[in-house]
């Protein structure tokens, strides 16, 4: 009798208990108001993406280049760390975005929760969900939609830190100069979604 | 100090409090243990000192939960005698049942001093703390408890 063969014994059928017992969790947490941040992983054409939303909310849509454990991270320090994986709260966004990248969803239906864009960056993103599907606009064009025509630049930054991307289409702002632009999940996967809404 | 998301505390400590619940309650408490056990911890989480060892602060609040587990299932009316036994069913599968069977014979405290110094690691100073005792009955009962599974490991277990 050691102490591995205690642990051995009482750990029988832990896996499937404990994936059990962490639904139960989840699911009591959200009836309780302590769910704060609800979030879960999905496939995409794009690489997986990370969706977590809080009650009010999608609140940050995230490429796996980002680093999926550094912005639970961030979301722990700047919403709460009662941050749980509960793929309940995020089935609406994950259906629509497959609904999206199967070509069938042109426009996102969703509770937003955008409190991780404040001041013009906010002003920024808000606008951006003007951008139709399969059309794009400069960074100048943005600013100007923005209200502030000089802030190319700092549209520029607003793109480039958009909590929600894909779902908040930042995607579709291309340089003036016809070059694609940088984006959060990579210019390959801007390209990728730039050509499927162009030919769907 | 960084603050980790309340899921990653879920994935390192759910499994060594799942054993500590079912080494002191048995399988079929173990689970309401455990839940009402992390649901009281997201609670309190936002609160805790970031430099706390986690672990331990888990184990304090499973050890108060499986008290009132353990008291609400003693409130619980007694199983009608002639239906079939369900406890099998609910026991964690395994090759290691004569072991399980065997704890729940040991003494309630036996049980607990196992489970917290062996399982959950917290030295016997801290168990005692948490068992309102002294190092001293908490060794005691530790080696008392494995030297009793031991002697049953020998004849149930290969």
């Amino acid at each position: 009798m050691t102490t591995e063969t205690l642990e051995a014994a009482l750990g029988a059928g832990e896996d499937a208990a404990l994936a059990d017992l962490h639904s139960r969790l989840a699911a009591a947490a959200a009836k309780e108001n302590l769910l704060d941040v609800a979030y879960t992983v999905t496939g995409s054409p794009v690489g997986e993406l990370l969706l977590a939303a809080t009650p009010e909310g999608l609140v940050r849509v995230a490429f796996g280049v980002e680093g999926h454990d550094a912005v639970l991270a961030r979301l722990a320090e700047t919403i709460s760390p009662r941050i749980l994986e509960a793929p309940e709260r995020l089935a609406d966004p994950v259906r629509q975005l497959r609904e999206y990248f199967a070509g069938t969803r042109k426009r996102f239906d969703l509770p937003l929760d955008l409190r991780l864009a404040t001041g013009f960056r906010r002003t920024v993103v808000e606008h951006l969900r003007d951008v139709g599907y399969g059309s794009t606009v400069s960074y100048a064009g943005l600013a100007a939609l923005s209200g502030s025509p000089g802030a190319v630049r700092a549209a520029g930054t607003a793109c480039a830190r958009n909590p929600l991307p894909v779902v908040v289409p930042c995607h579709r702002v291309v340089r003036s100069d016809g070059k694609i632009g940088n984006y959060l999940g990579g210019s390959g996967a801007k390209a990728t979604l730039l050509e499927m809404e162009a030919a769907a | 100090m960084e603050v980790k998301p309340f899921e990653a505390i879920v994935r390192e400590h759910g499994a060594v409090v799942l054993r500590v619940c079912r080494a002191v309650l048995g399988p079929d408490d173990a689970d309401d243990a455990w839940s009402d056990t992390f649901l009281a911890a997201l609670r309190a989480y936002p609160s805790l000192d970031p430099d706390a060892n986690v672990q331990a602060w888990l184990v304090t609040i499973a050890k108060r939960k499986a008290i009132d587990v353990h008291r609400s299932a003693a409130r619980r009316p007694v199983p009608v005698p002639d239906l079939p036994e369900p406890a099998r069913a609910e026991a964690p599968p395994g090759e290691h049942d004569g072991l399980w069977a065997a704890l729940q014979t040991l003494p309630q405290r036996q049980r607990e001093a196992l489970a917290y110094h062996h399982l959950a690691g917290m030295p016997f100073a801290q168990v005692a703390v948490l068992l309102e005792s002294t190092e001293t009955a908490i060794r005691r009962a530790a080696s008392d408890g494995m030297k009793k599974l031991r002697t049953l490991d020998a004849e149930d277990l290969r």
